[in-house]
C-alpha cells in the first residue's frame, strides 16, 4: 500500500508549499467551477462562459501592466462583461451567441493592446503565457484569501437563487408565469459565471477555465438527472480531476523530454476530457441495453 | 508592405464568404473553437520542427470532426467547449517543451500580418480559392440547410452531410488565415462583418458580398492602423468587427423604428 502511494505521489508532496497553495487554490476554483457550470451547461451558456474566460485575460492583461493582483483584474473584466452581454444579448440562442462572440473579440482586441504593452514596457513575453495558460505552482500565498472570498460570493449567489434559476433554466415562461425575474436572474447567472471562470483562469489558465466550468457538470448532468445531485456530482468530479491534475503534474517533473514538469492544464483537461468521452459512451450503452 | 495587403485581402474575402455562413448557423462558438484548438496544432507543428502551417490544418480538421463527431452525441455547445479545451490541454503541454516560443506564441494568438512572405501568399491564394469555391458551389444547399433545416431534408439535402462539409470548410478557413489575423481574432471578422450584413439586407447573396465588402475594409484599416501605430493588428480587427456589428445594429434599429413610425402615422 504504503509503495504504491510512493509511486502516486512523489516524494516531498505533501511538504512542498507550492502544492499546499495549489490544492487550496485550484480546490476552491474547482468546487466553484463544478457548482455553477451545472446551470452554465443547463442553460447552454458554454459559450458564455468561456467567452468570460477569455475577457477575464483582457483584465489580466491589464492589471499586469497596473501591477495589481491579476485576480482583481480578471473578477472585474467578467463581470463588466457580463454586464455588457446581457445588455445587448437578445433571447434567441443564436443571437446571443453572436453577441457573446462579438463582446468575446473586441474584449480580445484589448488584451492584444495591453498585452503588447505589457511585453514592450517589461521586455518580458512571459506574461503572455503566465496569462493565458496560468502557472498553479506559482500562485503567491497571499492570493488565497481573495480567491475564497471571490469563491463564496459565486456560491452565495447560487445559493440564493437555485430555485428561480433552475426553474428559469428549464422554462424561461414557466418562471416569468410564477414571478420570477427571468432577466434579472439570468444576469446574475453570468455575474456568477464570471466570478467562476475568473477563479479557474487564475488556477489553469484564462482559457482552460471552460474545461474546469463545462466538464465535470457536462460529465454530471450524464450521470444524473437531478439537479441537485448533478451539482454536488459536478463538484465533486471538478475537485477531484483538479486534484489528480496537481498529482500527476508534481510527478511529471521527472518525465522527458525537459525535465522542467508538464503544465498541470493540460493533465486536468485531459482527464476531464476521458471522463466526458466515458459518460458519453456508458450513457448509449446503457440506452442500447435498456 | 504589398505582400501584407495581399494577403490580408485574401483573408478577409474568405472570413467574409465563410463567416456568412457561421452567422447563418448561429456557429459563433465553432468559429471561435477551431481557430484556437489549431492554434495547439502550430505549438505541436514547431516543436517537432515541421511546417506549421501543416500543423494547423490537422489540428483543425481534427477539431472540426470531433465537434461534429460529438454533437451526435452531446449537446453542441458542450461538445464545442470539450473539444476546444483538450486541443488547449494539447497546447500547453506543447509550449511547456518548447523555451524560445514566447514571441511566435503572440504572433500566432494575435496575428503577424507584417510578416507573411511572397513564398507564403501562394498557398494561402489557392487554398483560400478553394474556399471560396467550395461555399460558392455549395451555396443552395449550405443556405437551405441553414435556414430550413427540415425542408431541406425533404429535398433530400442531408442535414448531417452538410455540417460536416460546413465544418471542414470552417477547418480549411481557419488554417490559412490564422497566421496572418491571429488565432484569437480571425473569428471577430468572421462575425462581426456577416452579422452587420445580414441586419442590412435580408438577400442573402447581397448579403454575403457586403459581409466581404465590410471583411476587407475592416482588415484595410485595421493593417493602416497597425502599421502608424506599430500596435497589435488584433486590436484593430477586434474593434474593428464590433464596429461593423453595432453600426449594423443601429442601421437595422432606426429602420425598423422609422418604419413603426410611418405605420403608426
Amino acid at each position: 500500500m504504503s509503495s504504491v502511494l510512493r509511486v502516486l505521489f512523489a516524494p516531498g508532496f505533501f511538504a512542498s508549499s507550492p502544492v499546499h497553495v495549489a490544492l487550496a487554490v485550484g480546490g476552491v476554483a474547482a468546487l466553484v467551477s463544478g457548482v455553477v457550470g451545472t446551470f452554465t451547461v443547463l442553460r447552454g451558456q458554454s459559450y458564455s462562459g468561456h467567452a468570460l474566460a477569455d475577457l477575464a485575460v483582457t483584465g489580466g492583461s491589464a492589471t499586469f501592466l497596473a501591477s495589481i493582483s491579476p485576480l482583481w483584474g480578471f473578477a472585474g473584466t467578467g463581470v463588466i462583461a457580463a454586464g455588457i452581454m446581457d445588455m445587448i444579448g437578445i433571447r434567441r440562442p443564436r443571437g446571443r451567441d453572436l453577441a457573446t462572440g462579438i463582446v468575446r473579440g473586441a474584449g480580445l482586441g484589448l488584451a492584444a493592446l495591453f498585452l503588447y504593452w505589457d511585453t514592450t514596457s517589461t521586455s518580458t513575453t512571459g506574461a503572455t503565457v503566465t496569462i493565458l495558460f496560468g502557472s498553479m505552482f506559482t500562485i503567491s500565498n497571499s492570493v488565497v484569501p481573495l480567491v475564497v472570498a471571490f469563491g463564496v460570493s459565486a456560491l452565495a449567489i447560487v445559493a440564493i437563487l437555485y430555485r428561480p434559476l433552475l426553474l428559469s433554466s428549464v422554462s424561461a415562461d414557466v418562471a416569468a408565469a410564477r414571478g420570477v425575474r427571468v432577466r434579472l436572474t439570468g444576469l446574475a447567472c453570468l455575474i456568477a459565471i464570471a466570478l467562476a471562470v475568473s477563479l479557474a483562469a487564475v488556477t489553469v489558465g484564462a482559457i482552460l477555465s471552460t474545461a474546469l466550468l463545462v466538464g465535470p457538470a457536462a460529465i454530471a448532468l450524464r450521470v444524473t438527472s437531478t439537479p441537485g445531485r448533478a451539482t454536488m456530482a459536478a463538484a465533486l468530479i471538478a475537485v477531484v480531476t483538479t486534484w489528480l491534475g496537481v498529482v500527476l503534474a508534481y510527478d511529471s517533473i521527472t518525465w522527458p523530454p525537459s525535465h522542467n514538469g508538464w503544465p498541470v492544464s493540460f493533465f486536468i483537461v485531459t482527464l476531464i476530457f476521458l471522463g466526458f468521452v466515458a459518460a458519453q459512451l456508458t450513457r448509449r450503452a446503457r440506452q442500447a441495453k435498456g | 508592405m504589398i505582400n501584407a495587403w495581399i494577403s490580408a485581402s485574401i483573408v478577409a474575402v474568405i472570413a467574409g464568404v465563410v463567416g456568412f455562413f457561421v452567422v447563418l448557423r448561429g456557429a459563433a462558438f465553432v468559429a471561435d473553437a477551431v481557430p484556437q484548438g489549431a492554434f495547439a496544432g502550430a505549438a505541436g507543428a514547431s516543436l517537432l520542427g515541421i511546417n506549421t502551417l501543416v500543423g494547423l490544418g490537422l489540428f483543425a480538421l481534427a477539431g472540426s470532426l470531433g465537434i461534429g463527431w460529438l454533437s451526435k452525441r452531446a449537446r453542441r455547445d458542450v461538445s464545442t467547449a470539450m473539444i476546444l479545451v483538450v486541443l488547449l490541454g494539447l497546447g500547453a503541454l506543447f509550449l511547456s517543451f518548447t523555451v524560445e516560443y514566447s514571441a511566435e506564441i503572440f504572433s500566432l494568438l494575435f496575428g503577424e500580418v507584417l510578416g507573411v512572405s511572397t513564398s507564403e501568399i501562394l498557398p494561402i491564394a489557392v487554398l483560400g480559392a478553394v474556399c471560396v469555391l467550395a461555399v460558392l458551389l455549395l451555396f443552395r444547399p449550405l443556405l437551405m440547410s441553414s435556414l430550413a433545416p427540415e425542408s431541406s431534408a425533404a429535398a433530400g439535402i442531408s442535414n448531417t452531410r452538410m455540417e460536416l462539409i460546413f465544418l471542414v470548410i470552417v477547418a480549411l478557413a481557419t488554417s490559412l488565415t490564422l497566421p496572418v489575423v491571429g488565432a484569437l481574432l480571425i473569428f471577430s471578422l468572421m462575425i462581426g462583418p456577416p452579422a452587420a450584413a445580414r441586419s442590412l439586407t435580408a438577400s442573402p447573396l447581397a448579403a454575403m458580398g457586403l459581409s466581404v465588402v465590410l471583411a476587407v475594409l475592416t482588415v484595410w484599416v485595421a493593417i493602416a492602423a497597425s502599421f502608424e501605430t506599430n500596435w497589435p493588428i488584433g486590436f484593430f480587427v477586434g474593434a474593428g468587427g464590433a464596429v461593423c456589428y453595432a453600426v449594423g445594429r443601429l442601421i437595422a434599429w432606426l429602420r425598423t423604428s422609422h418604419k413603426r413610425r410611418v405605420s403608426d402615422s
